[in-house]
């Protein structure tokens, strides 16, 4: 499907350097970081290790070797319950395009990571808040549709605050759509990793999110169920500073692996080569044309 | 404060008079002006209600529960326990025989007085409940019994211990067995339908909605403080939220709605307990005639048309397309 011309600038490295000076500050250490450096060190602190949370195309660029084919970059969503609270919902989108340079909270489609052809998502919290509305369901279970047909490998990034409230009971149903997508993705025996980034929370952690073969979650990320405020409301004391962190949630044995984003790379390579291996690789040219029902 | 309970207390101050009239003996004509007032009377007071009214329909203290479901079976026997952690009482399920089928059934279990309710911690389900619910999920698909849920809960349980315990993960298992059990699923969405707590047991081939039921992304309280800090706002959070059973059935959420007595199912409760039995009934035996490989396809097919986007063809919404 064609790449609409906005779209493919935007799929140059650093997405957001047009909007920003040469100088970014660590939202953590307030450090003043050289843009340059901090791309290269993958939006990583170099004084705190602080991971600044990524762009969903920088977050792409990073990943494939190359080209990334996108799927459902045409779905867009609509106004359902005809929401208006303080601006109408298609307000509130048209201002989240324009702030994210995104079409929605989730990017889509198929790239190789090392030589393996992968199907990936990419969630993106600049999106409102990352929150899973008819689109990014609708998205995210053409990928593992169109993942199951080409029997590949996918990867998931999840980055969310949980079901969007402007789409009500259509956006809660999305949990119900993406994990009977999921069910015969990895019923056929396709592997399916996902990688749990800050904030992941609510109806995407408790589908896709939680899911998967293997878990990842990229350093010091905020994981869970309940958003913070809600337990602390519920029990009213403040919860201890690494409840819900990644590494609070790998003590307790919920998920496989805490990585340093620089390293998830090579990990996400070295897990694919044990459960797909590289005898398996078939050229992604060899795979027939996209054609999505 | 429950407004439903409140809009109540006049009326049954008049029903009460009525009653002593009774006793004393009068009747004709004053007797009759009198009851046709308070039938006047309840059709202004829940002849139409709101979103927010609904909500608190649902939450009606003396609404039927599910125990009251359980109760309305041939039998019903409880099956304990997730087999790592413990019995979560907030999610009653076992065997049971409803109407001469065997069948299992799930429910989330509110309490009727304050010790109940903290026993049951009001409903709200924790890990270990929805391990629980998926072990027996698992346990009927392997005997060929269809699964029955009623849903009742204003959400998963939002605790540290919950946390600790993988709630996230808890119920994405829930819902990757329903897409997976081969054998018919029916939920009814008795009271209230807190979110993906909800959703964890009623992802069904088949779904029932009492009609003063609520079934919401969110709860109002919670999607007004999180879009206007203020918890206050819930009864205009729950106009904007389309959580009744007609706004469901509308979007093909739902698939047949309970009509309730006037006033609220807790009026006159069990005939309306039968009535939801009925349409479960009626929609197992439907069911039951699907070989299981249509059965999860229709499954598939039910829940992948669900929303509302732009793209791939014509404008979608709400599943009708």
């Amino acid at each position: 499907m064609p790449v609409p011309e906005w779209l493919r600038k935007r799929r140059e490295k650093d997405v957001t350097a047009d909007d920003a000076s040469l100088w970014q500050k660590c939202p953590r250490c307030s450090e003043m970081l050289y843009r340059k450096d901090l791309v290269a060190n993958l939006w990583v602190c170099s004084r705190c290790g602080h991971h600044i949370r990524m762009h969903a195309y920088d977050r792409v660029n990073t990943l494939v070797d190359g080209d990334f084919v996108e799927i459902g970059a045409d779905i867009l969503p609509g106004d359902p319950l005809g929401w208006a609270d303080k601006r109408p919902y298609p307000q509130k989108l048209k201002r989240d395009r324009e702030k994210s340079k995104l079409s929605e909270a989730v990017v889509t489609g198929f790239g190789t990571l090392d030589g393996f052809p992968v199907a990936l998502g990419v969630m993106d919290f600049n999106f409102r808040g990352g929150t899973m509305g008819t689109v990014v369901g609708e998205r995210i279970t053409n990928l593992l549709e169109e993942g199951r047909r080409r029997r590949l490998p996918c990867i998931i990034f999840t980055a969310s605050g949980g079901a969007r409230m402007e789409e009500g009971m259509l956006a809660l149903m999305q949990m119900a759509k993406t994990t009977l997508a999921l069910q015969r993705f990895k019923a056929e025996g396709n592997l399916y990793i996902a990688v749990l980034t800050d904030p992941t929370t609510g109806g995407v952690s408790a589908s896709f999110g939680f899911a998967a073969d293997l878990i990842l979650a990229e350093a010091r990320a905020a994981i869970g169920f309940a958003g913070r405020r809600v337990i602390e409301q519920t029990i009213r004391q403040k919860l201890p500073e690494n409840f819900q962190t990644a590494e609070f949630l790998l003590e307790k044995g919920h998920i496989d692996m805490v990585l340093d984003r620089r390293e998830l790379r090579p990990a996400l390579v070295r897990l694919l080569d044990y459960a797909v291996g590289r005898q398996r690789v078939a050229p992604l040219k060899a795979v027939p044309e996209l054609a999505v029902p | 404060m429950n407004v439903i309970v409140e809009r109540e207390k006049g009326l049954t101050e008049l029903e009460a008079r009525i009653g002593q009239l009774r006793e004393r003996g009068t009747s004709g004509g004053e007797m009759l002006a009198l009851e046709q007032k308070v039938e006047a009377l309840r059709r202004d007071l829940f002849g139409t209600l709101s979103a927010w009214e609904r909500v608190n329909m649902a939450r009606h203290p003396k609404r039927p529960i599910a125990s009251d479901y359980l109760a309305a079976l041939d039998a019903f026997d409880e099956l304990h326990g997730d087999r790592h952690f413990r019995d979560d009482p907030a999610l009653v399920g076992g065997f049971a025989k409803l109407r001469g089928r065997n069948v299992m059934v799930l429910s989330q279990q509110k309490g009727r007085d304050t010790k109940e309710n903290i026993r049951r911690n009001f409903g709200m389900v924790s890990p270990e409940g929805y391990r629980k619910a998926s072990r027996l999920m698992d346990l009927a698909a392997r005997f060929h019994l269809p699964i029955v849920s009623f849903v009742d809960t204003s959400g998963a349980d939002p605790g540290i211990g919950s946390e600790e315990r993988a709630q996230s993960e808890a119920i994405a298992g829930c819902l990757m067995t329903l897409t997976r059990v081969a054998v018919p699923v029916v939920a009814a969405i008795v009271g209230e339908g807190g979110s993906g707590g909800a959703l964890a047991i009623a992802l069904a081939d088949h779904v029932i909605m009492a009609e003063n039921a609520v079934y919401s992304v969110a709860s109002p309280e919670g999607c007004a403080a999180i879009l206007w800090g203020d918890a206050a706002r819930a009864p205009e959070a729950a106009e904007h939220l389309k959580l009744t059973s007609n706004d469901l059935l509308g979007f093909g959420i739902v698939d047949e709605i309970a009509p309730e007595p006037l006033g609220g199912a807790h009026r006159d409760s069990a005939p309306f307990i039968q009535r939801v039995l009925d349409g479960i009934e009626r929609a197992l035996s439907r069911l039951a005639a699907l070989p299981a490989a249509e059965l999860l396809d229709t499954r598939y097919r039910k829940y992948r048309r669900i929303g509302s986007w732009r793209g791939k063809g014509p404008v979608r919404a709400g599943g009708l397309a």
